[in-house]
Formats: C-alpha cells, sequence, structure tokens
C-alpha cells in the first residue's frame, strides 16, 4: 500500500520560496499567475494492508517527524 | 566542571563549541557522537551549529529524533544548562525544548557576517556577564534562520520575558534593516521556561579571541563558568 503525504507551509506563513518561484514565473511572461505556494510530496510504501490503519500511522509520522505542524499542514492520501 | 558537545554528521562548529569551552571552562568537554543513547554528567551541554544530517526534511528534524536527543531533553527538563547555538537552536525547536520554528530566510539568500544583538536580559546563567539592553557583535553564518512564532507563542515569549537576543542596529535599536533573516519580533535566541536552554542563531563560540576579530562572545562562556560554580 503506498500512501502520499503533501506538506505545506500554513496559510499566514510567509513563504519566501512560493514568492520567489511567482516573481519568476511572472518574468518568463507567464502572466495571472496569483499567488505561488511551495510544498513538498512524500511518498510512502507500507506493508499496512488495511487503508484506515494505514492513515492513522501515517498521521502519527507527520505529527513525529514528517511535517514541523508549528508551520506546515500535512494531507495524506492512501492508493491501495 | 564538566561540559559537553554534541557530534551529529554534518555538524561543523563542533570544533568551534569545543575550543570556547576548553578555553573557558579549562577542562576537556566531552565529544558525544548523537548516536549515543547516554553520556557522562555534564554541568552544560552544547547544541553545535552545522548542517546536521545535511539538512534533510527541515533543518534539524533528524538531529531531534537522534537518540542522544532524547537523553539531552530529559536533561534540560531536570534542569542542566543547554546551549543550542544557530543548528543546535533549530534541533532544540523540533525537539520541542524551544517553542516555534526556524524558517528560511525572508531574502531566500544565506548570510554569513557579523551582525549586533540587543541583550534582552542578563539575568540569567547565560547572560550574566552582558549589560542589559547594550548591543553586542557577533556572527552569524545560516540560511534558515527566520525566527517564526504563532501569535499566541509570540505573547507568550513577550509576557513571560523570555527573548535573549534581538537583532538591533549598533547602537541598540530594532529596524527592519537590522533584522537579517526577517525574524519575528527581531527575535535572535530565546530561553526556555526555567531559563536553563538557551537557543540562538548568532554564534558566539566563533568570537571568543581578539585574534578571529573581536570578543563579544567570551563574556556568555565567562558567565557560564561563574554561574554554574555557585
Amino acid at each position: 500500500m503506498k500512501a502520499r503525504v503533501h506538506v505545506m507551509l500554513k496559510n499566514g506563513v510567509l513563504d519566501p520560496q512560493g514568492k520567489a518561484v511567482e516573481n519568476a514565473l511572472d518574468s518568463l511572461g507567464f502572466g495571472g499567475v496569483q499567488d505561488v505556494r511551495q510544498g513538498k510530496v512524500i511518498e510512502l510504501t507500507l506493508d499496512e494492508t488495511d487503508a484506515e490503519t494505514a492513515r492513522t500511522n501515517v498521521a502519527q509520522m507527520c505529527e513525529k517527524l514528517l511535517a514541523n505542524t508549528v508551520i506546515e499542514n500535512y494531507a495524506i492520501e492512501i492508493e491501495s | 566542571m564538566k561540559t559537553a558537545v554534541i557530534v551529529f554528521p554534518g555538524s561543523n562548529c563542533d570544533r568551534d563549541a569545543q575550543v570556547a569551552l576548553r578555553h573557558s571552562f579549562g577542562g576537556e568537554p566531552v565529544m558525544v557522537w548523537h548516536g549515543d543513547a547516554d553520556m557522562p554528567a555534564v554541568d552544560l551541554i552544547v547544541v553545535p551549529g552545522g548542517f546536521s544530517y545535511g539538512d534533510y526534511l527541515r533543518s534539524g528534524a533528524m538531529a531531534a529524533n537522534s537518540p542522544i536527543m532524547r537523553e539531552i531533553v530529559k536533561r534540560a527538563n531536570a534542569g542542566v544548562p543547554v546551549l543550542g547555538i544557530c543548528n543546535g537552536f533549530q534541533i532544540l525547536t523540533e525537539s520541542g525544548l524551544l517553542p516555534g520554528a526556524l524558517m528560511r530566510n525572508a531574502d531566500l539568500k544565506f548570510v554569513c557576517r557579523d551582525v549586533w544583538l540587543r541583550v534582552e536580559r542578563n539575568d540569567t546563567i547565560f547572560a550574566n556577564r552582558y549589560v542589559s539592553n547594550s548591543a553586542i557583535r557577533i556572527p552569524i553564518a545560516h540560511h534558515d534562520g527566520n525566527y517564526f512564532a504563532d501569535p499566541d507563542t509570540l505573547k507568550m515569549l513577550q509576557g513571560e520575558n523570555r527573548i535573549a537576543f534581538r537583532y538591533c542596529t549598533e547602537d541598540g535599536s530594532l529596524s527592519d534593516e537590522a533584522n537579517p533573516n526577517g525574524s519575528i519580533d527581531h527575535i535572535a535566541g530565546i530561553y526556555n521556561e526555567k531559563l536553563n536552554v538557551l537557543g540562538m542563531m548568532p554564534h558566539p563560540e566563533r568570537l571568543m579571541d581578539p585574534a578571529l576579530g573581536g570578543t563579544d562572545g567570551l563574556p556568555m562562556f565567562e558567565g557560564l563558568v561563574e554561574a554554574l560554580a555557585a
């Protein structure tokens, strides 16, 4: 079973890298980009076969290591 | 008195810290490998600067979960003084010993130069040799030094007088120009609730000797020697 974790800076936390990407897109002539937020995707391959258990386990991994919940939110996708 | 410096893969200020401690405390500090789960009883633990684990995932995130950090958290909670410098500060926030987080510098640039710091209080074991509200010159060298805390946490730090140092101008005033990384409320260093843990981005251990261009870091270590001997 695979899990995909999306980690994003929380709303209201300044994302200077996203800002720089936004400016770069603008200077390349891509108009109309209102905002860019940059995050990361972490893919996990798990032994677990039960989707709900997998989700609970991955949530614990996020709380403990994969995300810093002071500044980041996470979202978990489970693919069976 | 015994001191310890924690060594992670990717630490690069561990030997600066070692020299600073040898210089001030006299004895030889114990160099403790991150993979060790235990260490001798010591009077001061320094978590040094560098790029532990290559800053993988987030600066300090991997180191915060290393075996030795569990022991350091235990000792810090029992009152043992812990000084986290630069990457050490990042590790202490990631481990939960200090609140908030260190984010990418606001201008995205690695910044390596001397800055001025305002000493916010001097009634601590770390700052007793400094004068409150005076400005001291200390080097910084980091990419992720932009201190962030949510509004409630910031209010708590301010209310409990737990801000140790703020970035300032040479005359001690606060301005955005004097803030090298975008840190909220100009914060360069903070204490834990019991004041036995200090995390700071600037490097006092790098300015201990006139031959290195200044001595404003020396009073921190001399003050620790005096406070811990008492």
